[in-house]
């Protein structure tokens, strides 16, 4: 087991693929300045995603996984929201590093796009969806006509599996219900072919029947285009369902990430396990859940230790003293936590 | 039985024709016990939710409380009501008033119920503010003052303080955390033994449901198609609906496979509520007889019915209900 500060680069950690990874993020420091203060909702934040993997990004309100979303397309708020540090690499480029135009032109939509939780405030009412779905096709100079445009429109909306799409292309958002809705977003996300798909709660305004659906075409489209995908969810009934990798993120931080399997199999992070034992299971009788204490702590009182501490009921002064390092579990498995850097895997929950 | 919805219709005329939210549901809540309203959004469970409450009054059929029908009460007894019957609801940014100290919240009910002095009153709020975990100071502050789990606390504090026998909780988590989830459950099970309350609790959180109530109705196009004990309706599910929903909640497991065949397109509308069995157009099973009849309830295990025509008539159905059992493995 080695120990690595938070500021080391993360190991290879591949579990599928040999080749460089296509979204590569290196210890990303979001800060939001305000009149309080600066935050730093993302704190030092590493990941890596390889081509044709899903990773789930999990984590409570506040935890930073929006905003981790947010700093990779550079669409934090201004003035005040910046990159303080960090690379985000798409294929190698450090996207942190472009002029806005640069990134506006060949990066943000084209190459890496962004789908988000409400449907229907990513599409305009009035505008129909062949225009939408066409729009970042003629903004980034793949189709040259209103024509090919509409053409090209149409394909991405039967990639989506809409029914009849050329019949569709001239009708507006509010003829669609909400899970058609969702695809049509779906359908301008992966219009241009990205190599990074960045999906933030892309079903938590859908029912589980509609949901399955989505995460189903997710899963195909995929396979058909090797697209890369960042799936930030707070369910984990969701990230178990379609993510190949985990990533678990605690008041601005990823405390634990791995293979999907492991990380429902083996959480190692206490944080890990209390989320697995806080949610209700169907087929589980027990008349009690699991209720972790308190609640994570605010931006601008972060504790100087292990973020979780307070929570926690393993720790210890050590924990409250200094963050921990990253243990390696093994087969891309990591976790921040200083009772499995001492003495293996904490034993309660 | 302490409430009870009998045959209670809500339909809602509009330019384009009429709305039926509620179209004919019964069921009743026993004292003590939780009943669970489960279904996707537009099947008409917050309506139900709106109903029991009396804060829409049903176009037929009636709620019931003690014996007494609701929508005839009248000065005294409607006051009782008013009490006894008290909400808990999704968003505790929405349903705590940003004007007001705590304290005032929690009394308001208190006052408008006119029964009780000035000092009686502090007590109260003090009391429920001990039960739900707050501390006595926390009457002084206001909600903004609060993460959304003790806002949710607050809440809870205000439908407790006039000693309700029956509390409606329509969503009570689902704005809230998953670690915050848990604790507010947690909360409403021991504050649930100790008073001996009922709640009606509206949720689609299947896993939540199953965990949380004794009886469970599953509601879908403002229709009851299943209904009965949370244990037989979790383990022997007999309406393709119910089999869907449950086939389909997502599981913390990463080796289990969620299908995509067991339900058709997505929730009709209630406008225009399709014939026979409302939910034969998304059915993978239907046949001969659904679209032209809705099914009559149909007992399928002790204390459970569903209407479904696969239950009538096992000879000409093409599959069983049955078969999709199999489906549901556990985890």
């Amino acid at each position: 087991m080695t120990e690595m500060s938070p500021m080391d680069h993360a190991p290879a950690d591949q579990s599928r693929t040999d080749q460089p990874p296509v979204l590569d993020v290196r210890h990303l420091v979001t800060e939001l300045r305000l009149r309080r203060g600066a935050l730093r909702p993302v704190d030092g934040v590493s990941f890596r995603v390889g081509r044709g993997e899903t990773l789930g990004i999990v984590g409570e309100s506040g935890s930073g996984k929006s905003m981790t979303c947010l700093s990779l397309l550079r669409l934090l708020p201004r003035p005040g929201g910046r990159i303080a540090a960090g690379e985000v690499l798409v294929a190698g480029t450090d996207l942190t590093k472009l002029s806005e135009k640069e990134l506006a032109r060949d990066w943000r939509g084209r190459r890496i796009s962004m789908v988000t939780q409400d449907p229907m405030s990513s599409l305009n009412p009035v505008y129909t969806v062949g225009d939408q779905v066409g729009a970042p096709l003629r903004y980034h100079g793949l189709a040259h006509s209103r024509a090919e445009a509409r053409a090209r429109a149409a394909d991405a909306l039967g990639r989506v599996r809409i029914p009849s799409p050329e019949a569709r292309l001239d009708d507006f958002p509010h003829q669609f219900s909400g899970g058609m809705r969702q695809r049509v977003v779906s359908a301008m996300a992966i219009a241009c072919a990205p190599e990074v798909m960045i999906a933030d709660e892309p079903t938590s305004s859908l029912d589980v029947t509609i949901q399955v659906k989505m995460m189903d075409l997710y899963k195909q489209i995929q396979e058909e285009t090797g697209v890369a995908i960042v799936l930030i969810t707070h369910d984990m009934g969701v990230a178990a369902s379609i993510c190949d990798r985990i990533a678990v993120m605690y008041a601005g931080r990823i405390v634990e990430q791995g293979p999907a399997r492991e990380i429902f199999r083996n959480p190692a992070h206490p944080y890990t396990r209390a989320l697995l034992n806080a949610i209700p299971k169907l087929g589980e009788k027990s008349k009690r859940l699991y209720a972790l204490g308190g609640q994570p702590p605010s931006l601008l009182d972060m504790p100087g230790g292990c973020r979780f501490a307070p929570r926690c009921t393993l720790a210890d002064a050590k924990c409250l003293a200094a963050y921990p390092g990253d243990s390696d579990l093994g087969s891309g498995h990591r976790a921040a936590c200083w009772r499995l850097s001492e003495e293996g895997a904490p034993d309660a929950a | 039985m302490l409430l009870e919805a009998r045959d209670l219709k809500k339909h809602y005329p509009t330019r384009n024709g009429v709305v039926k939210a509620v179209d004919g549901v019964s069921f009743t809540l026993e004292p003590g016990k939780t009943f669970a309203l489960v279904g996707e959004s537009g099947c008409g469970k917050s309506t139900m939710a709106k109903l029991m409450l009396l804060l829409e009054r049903p176009t037929s059929g009636a709620v019931v409380y003690d014996g007494q029908e609701v929508t005839a009460m009248r000065g005294r007894a409607l006051r009782r009501f008013r009490r006894d019957v008290q909400a808990v609801f999704q968003d505790p940014y929405a349903s705590l008033n940003p004007r007001l100290r705590v304290g005032k919240i929690i009394a308001e009910p208190m006052m408008a119920q006119g029964d009780l002095d000035r000092g009686a009153i502090r007590k109260r709020v003090a009391e429920a503010l001990d039960v739900v975990g707050l501390q006595p100071d926390a009457a002084r502050l206001y909600p903004h003052e609060f993460s959304g789990g003790q806002r949710q606390r607050i809440a809870v504090a205000r439908a407790l303080a006039v000693r309700p026998k029956v509390v409606i909780l329509d969503e009570p988590t689902s704005a809230l955390d998953v670690s915050i989830r848990a604790q507010i459950l947690n909360l409403l099970s021991d504050i649930q033994d100790e008073y001996g309350l009922s709640y009606l609790i509206i949720a689609h959180d299947l896993a939540l449901v199953e965990h949380f109530s004794d009886v469970t109705g599953v509601m879908y196009l403002g229709n009851m198609v299943e209904q009965g004990p949370t244990a037989s309706i979790f383990d022997t599910p007999s309406h393709p609906y119910t089999q869907a929903l449950l086939a389909s909640a997502p599981r913390p497991d990463p080796d289990h496979h969620l299908p995509t065949d067991v339900i058709i397109g997505e929730i009709g509308s209630a406008l225009a509520v399709p014939s026979g069995c409302p939910f034969h157009p998304r059915c993978p099973k239907r046949f001969a007889p659904c679209d032209s009849e809705n099914p009559e309830r149909r007992a399928t295990a002790p204390g459970t019915w569903a209407r479904c025509h696969l239950l009538h008539g096992p000879d000409t159905a093409p599959g069983h209900p049955e078969l999709h059992l199999s489906e549901r493995t556990r985890s």
